[in-house]
């Protein structure tokens, strides 16, 4: 049996076989001429055959889906035998390009010409440059970039996971994710955990793995492991009956004494919130406002946010629903907001910053949370990320104060924050710690880097200690201003334990994770939790403080956490 | 060369679902089929079985748009497109 450790991102134990995702399509080499021995007529009737091709491929996936994703399909089937997507690429073959780069050039300016219509052709812009890449994968004879598709369910296998990959990942059909790079907080860790799917991220070496291969993946304990025996096959199974003990969750967050810690949900929308709602979330603490912006090329109008933002609150009635501010910039580009040529985007003009170089659209945005907090029934509160000092803790509250929003907060996703959080939390009302930049930003470990794994983890002592700064500087401040966890680190079961042996009010999470998070919170009183974050602090290494707390919390095997 | 008007049927407009199957039967019709905004001059119609062209044509629902073909049986074939681009294809 052939093992390759990893990190273990999201728990479920499970055997499938192995697909392979594709790597991403190599760009023809630019000024690519027709080879010597190929005439322009011969590179052109390729071309056409290709094309003709993806087109057939891409019908018969229209066949098999429904609704808008039907109607993409059906779209793009149409694109890739576009006669004026190909009589422009003839043209070029006929100028001597090579019939890659001459399908590259012709796709990429109706793309092009699509963006500068804007609004739906620009989102279709898109469409076309898939289209080009698939036909130029015909041409070279290797699989189409994306997502493989398979009648059979598979174990996915591939580098990472762009967040583009999970409008096209089926959970119907893909059941573990298996990646050689990205880390704890990469998006392969995030898709994984809001699909429920068991994910082993930072696994060196299963990029080898040939299609086929049948392999156990355990996503807890972070391992893949080739040609499975008997113990393991019993292990898939044990974990199958647990995974619907797993499934639902009471409502009522609580440590085993009764200590209450309301287990809210990190949500992207309305669809997100009905969800998170029916999973028995107690209220929302991270609204992620950007659903309202990516892929536009202008701000949306007062009347559009209004509307988005008025669904979420009414999934919500009574409860609290925290509601973060545009968080544009470093991963998450939005054209009229952000440069994209900055060097160095994570620690660029992003989240809060953005009011600088564009000011009026937070004040808006705010304007637009406050006419849509009217008439509803949710406490609509707001913060705004990536907060650095006193001085724009202050800023902030008083913008929100000017719209009409008598609850601010702020982001604590910088180390700054942390450290001076007594004097932030005498401008706002409560702070959320973003444990995903948190860690980012104090261990100096870009999120997406796969050898940076074992420092971009939030069991890190120097993380748990600044975590336990902050509600040190909430108490110092002396109006029990509430501390919660709005990141990643909530949705570990032992973490969260720890998290609320810190002195954490709140714990916001994907809605997947709620139940096992009430389950292992409800085995330990607040004391035990108490101890457990001591341990966890006064460990050499994360993994070590990660080991020492599991290993006190028996109930986490049990349940195959 | 034979002509037609039409009006854009779908409540979308020429694009997505509707811009597909108008393409496809345009490109099925074994004659050359141009599309252009009505008043627009004949030498600025686009290739009717081209989605990218249609999409780019941005026709909206009610916009009047005009069909041209040329050669045996264009007064059938325009005839048959021209009801197409009328129905609401988004509602199928």
């Amino acid at each position: 049996m052939q093992n390759f450790p990893g990190v273990g991102v999201s728990p479920g134990r499970i055997i499938g076989t192995v697909r392979q995702m594709p790597k991403p399509l190599r760009e023809p080499p630019v000024g690519d001429r027709l080879a010597a021995s190929v005439t322009a007529a011969e590179a052109a009737a390729a071309l056409r055959s290709a094309s003709n091709a993806v087109q057939v491929q891409l019908k018969a996936r229209s066949e098999g889906a429904a609704g808008d994703a039907k109607a993409v399909l059906e779209a793009t089937a149409q694109m890739a035998a576009d006669p004026m997507l190909i009589k422009a690429a003839v043209k070029l073959i006929n100028g001597g390009a090579s019939n890659e780069r001459a399908i590259w050039d012709a796709g990429a300016s109706v793309a092009e010409m699509l963006h500068n219509l804007g609004g739906y052709m620009a989102a279709r812009a898109t469409d076309v440059l898939d289209v080009r890449a698939r036909i130029v994968a015909e041409l070279r004879g290797v699989p189409a970039p994306g997502i493989p598709v398979s009648a059979a369910p598979f174990v996915l296998v591939a580098q990472d996971l762009a967040p583009a990959d999970t409008a096209t990942l089926d959970p119907a059909k893909v059941i573990a994710l298996v990646t050689s790079g990205g880390g704890p907080q990469s998006h392969t860790a995030i898709i994984a955990r809001a699909l429920g799917l068991p994910a082993v991220v930072a696994a060196a070496g299963v990029q080898e793995l040939a299609d086929g291969t049948q392999v156990y993946v355990d996503g807890s304990a972070g391992t893949v492991t080739v040609d499975p025996g008997a113990a393991l096959v019993a292990a898939a199974r044990a974990w199958a009956t647990t995974a619907t003990r797993l499934a639902t969750f009471d409502g009522n967050g609580r440590t085993a004494d009764g200590h209450l810690v309301p287990l809210l949900s990190n949500v992207g929308g309305t669809k997100d919130a009905v969800k998170a709602a029916a999973a028995g979330a107690q209220g929302v603490g991270l609204l992620r406002t950007e659903f309202c912006f990516l892929e536009r090329e202008t701000e949306p109008s007062l009347d559009e946010q209004v509307t988005a933002y008025r669904g979420v609150f009414d999934a919500f009635p009574g409860k609290k629903v925290v509601v973060r501010t545009l968080d544009a910039g470093a991963d998450k580009p939005l054209p009229f907001l952000t440069d994209a040529s900055e060097p160095n985007p994570a620690l660029g003009v992003r989240g809060y910053r953005t009011d600088w170089t564009s000011p009026g659209v937070l004040e808006r945005q705010l304007t637009a949370i406050a006419a849509a907090a009217q008439g509803t029934a949710a406490q609509v509160w707001v913060m705004a990320p990536m907060i650095a000092t006193v001085e724009e803790a202050g800023h902030f509250a008083s913008m929100c104060i000017a719209a009409g929003l008598t609850t601010p907060g702020v982001m604590v996703e910088i180390p700054s924050a942390a450290l001076r959080a007594e004097s932030i939390l005498g401008q706002v009302e409560f702070a959320s710690l973003g444990t995903n930049d948190l860690t980012q930003y104090t261990m100096a470990a870009d999120r997406q880097l796969g050898p940076l794994a074992a420092l971009n983890n939030p069991w890190q002592p120097a993380v748990l200690q600044l975590i336990g700064l902050t509600v040190a500087g909430s108490v110092a401040e002396g109006h029990h201003k509430p501390v919660g966890v709005c990141g990643e680190a909530a949705a570990d079961p032992a973490l969260a334990v720890v998290l609320v042996g810190l002195g954490i009010s709140t714990l916001s999470m994907t809605p997947r994770a709620l139940a096992a998070v009430a389950a292992v919170l409800g085995s330990v009183t607040l004391a035990q939790a108490q101890d457990l974050a001591q341990l966890a602090l006064s460990a050499p290494t994360a993994a070590q403080a990660r080991e020492s707390v599991r290993a006190k919390l028996p109930v986490l095997d049990e349940l195959g956490l | 060369m034979s002509e037609r008007h039409a009006t854009i049927g779908s409540r979308v407009g020429l694009h997505a679902r509707p811009a597909a199957i108008f393409a496809e039967a345009a490109g099925k019709v074994g004659i050359d089929v141009t599309i252009a905004m009505a008043g627009e001059p004949a030498d600025d119609a686009m290739d009717a079985s081209s989605i990218l062209s249609l999409m780019s044509l941005g026709a909206a629902h009610g916009a009047a748009v005009v069909l041209r073909a040329e050669g045996e049986g264009a007064d059938e074939v325009l005839d048959s497109l021209a009801k197409i681009l009328e129905t609401d294809l988004d509602a199928q």
